[in-house]
């Protein structure tokens, strides 16, 4: 599998490292689950910097997990669109309505701001959707 | 004088060869009446009202090298030598407003002034100034293509060139503080400039880490309803790359379409100038501007 899911912190990284077919995206959306039950993580960051295309059930399935992940106490932030998979996104009319950020250390940033409460660093990242306050 | 009717059943050879002895007869006439050739085509520039973005003396000179290069074509039947000179003409004319149907309109001219004058020399003798003519023709048809060529080449040139500088220049991305960025917009933005705009702002967010850009549309007129949807498009592309897009300088118009495609305004932050969404930039990022109390 071309993925990995690391533990920092509180949080997990979840990065994927190649294009996944369908089948290898439910797996690793499972996996991703079934992590975050393990350590307990208050926040998930989703990495797809390597990623140069992504189609719509991918994107359809990661935005998926993001709300499944939220539904078991994690917030969670997609990191590293490429600017051709972001308008691709974009031009198939896709609502992504999910937390992004330009890259992990913009992710991290991003989790400990709301995760620990003390940072009002949410109007400066990108999100669309407004339910994880 | 014996002289036969030119007989139709001529052969392409004989008729090839003919021209070869035709032609250097032809080049020492128009080299022994230079000067008056040349100076009647002055006038007949100048009857026509042709090249008055030119002084007389800048005319005279340059009929003089046409006419010269013209003369050594038909001597030499290459017209490598007048190509890179109409090419050069036309550099030092185009600039200063001259125009194709000139530039054709002169050597038309000096095709005309020639013809007549071997008209005038051979005129006793028909068959002879049939020949000559069939020699004269070709070449000078070759010349008056030539020169309108170079010049039509050299023109799309120079339109080439300052249609690259206007692409480099259209869509500047530029930083103006740490992960700022302002993309000013001047001029028609169509389709193809929106493209190169979308692509412009999300590589400039990635190359400096921006997490806000201003985009700054004051200097656009109007936009169609496609280059609006485009707009709004890479509004959330950039948003999906953790950038938040700040557009300022909304024309009524532009305003009035965007209005009308229906955007979803609560993913839109749209501020009226360029100085009220620089200081809504700085708010989100936590700049704050102090001016220095002065005692």
């Amino acid at each position: 599998m071309f993925v990995s899911i690391l533990q920092q912190g509180d949080f997990l990284i979840a990065s994927i490292h190649a294009a996944l077919d369908d089948s290898e995206l439910m797996r690793f959306q499972k996996d991703v689950m079934a992590e975050i039950a393990n350590h307990r993580a208050k926040g998930v960051i989703i990495d797809v910097a390597a990623l140069d295309v992504l189609d719509s059930f991918g994107s359809w399935s990661l935005r998926n997990l993001v709300h499944m992940a939220r539904l078991r106490g994690a917030t969670t932030v997609i990191v590293g669109i490429q600017p051709e998979v972001a308008f691709s996104i974009v031009e198939l009319g896709m609502e992504l309505d999910v937390t992004t950020a330009l890259d992990l250390e913009n992710g991290l940033e991003y989790l400990e701001s709301v995760t620990t409460g003390h940072r009002a660093g949410k109007s400066m990242l990108g999100v669309l959707g407004s339910h994880d306050t | 004088m014996l002289m036969s009717v030119p007989d139709d059943r001529r052969s392409d050879e004989e008729e090839s060869v003919d021209e070869h002895r035709m032609l250097p007869e032809l080049v020492a006439h128009l080299r022994q009446h230079r000067t008056e050739l040349r100076e009647d085509w002055a006038r007949r520039i100048e009857a026509s009202h042709l090249l008055h973005a030119m002084t007389p003396q800048e005319i005279g000179s340059e009929t003089s090298s046409v006419y010269d290069n013209y003369v050594e074509v038909l001597e030499t039947g290459s017209v490598d030598a007048l190509q890179r000179y109409a090419r050069d003409l036309s550099e030092r004319i185009i600039p200063r407003g001259v125009e194709t149907d000139e530039v054709v309109g002169i050597v038309l001219l000096l095709r005309d002034v020639l013809a007549r004058s071997l008209f005038q020399k051979y005129q006793d003798d028909f068959a002879l100034l049939n020949r000559v003519l069939d020699a004269y023709e070709p070449a000078a048809n070759r010349i008056a293509n030539t020169v309108a060529v170079s010049f039509v080449e050299e023109r799309e040139r120079i339109i080439r060139e300052q249609q690259d500088a206007i692409r480099e220049l259209s869509t500047p991305v530029l930083q103006v503080r740490e992960r700022l960025l302002i993309l000013p917009i001047i001029g028609v933005l169509d389709a193809q400039r929106a493209t190169q705009l979308t692509d412009q702002l999300l590589r400039g967010i990635r190359i400096h880490r921006a997490k806000v850009v201003v985009v700054d549309i004051t200097g656009v007129a109007d936009i169609d309803t496609s280059v609006a949807n485009h707009l709004v498009k890479t509004v959330d592309a950039s948003r999906l790359m953790g950038a938040s897009v700040i557009i300022t300088g909304l024309s009524s118009d532009i305003a009035q379409t965007l209005v009308r495609i229906g955007v979803d305004l609560s993913k839109m932050n749209t501020i009226g100038d360029l100085q009220g969404g620089i200081e809504e930039a700085e708010r989100q990022l936590g700049f704050r501007v102090i001016r220095p109390e002065q005692g």
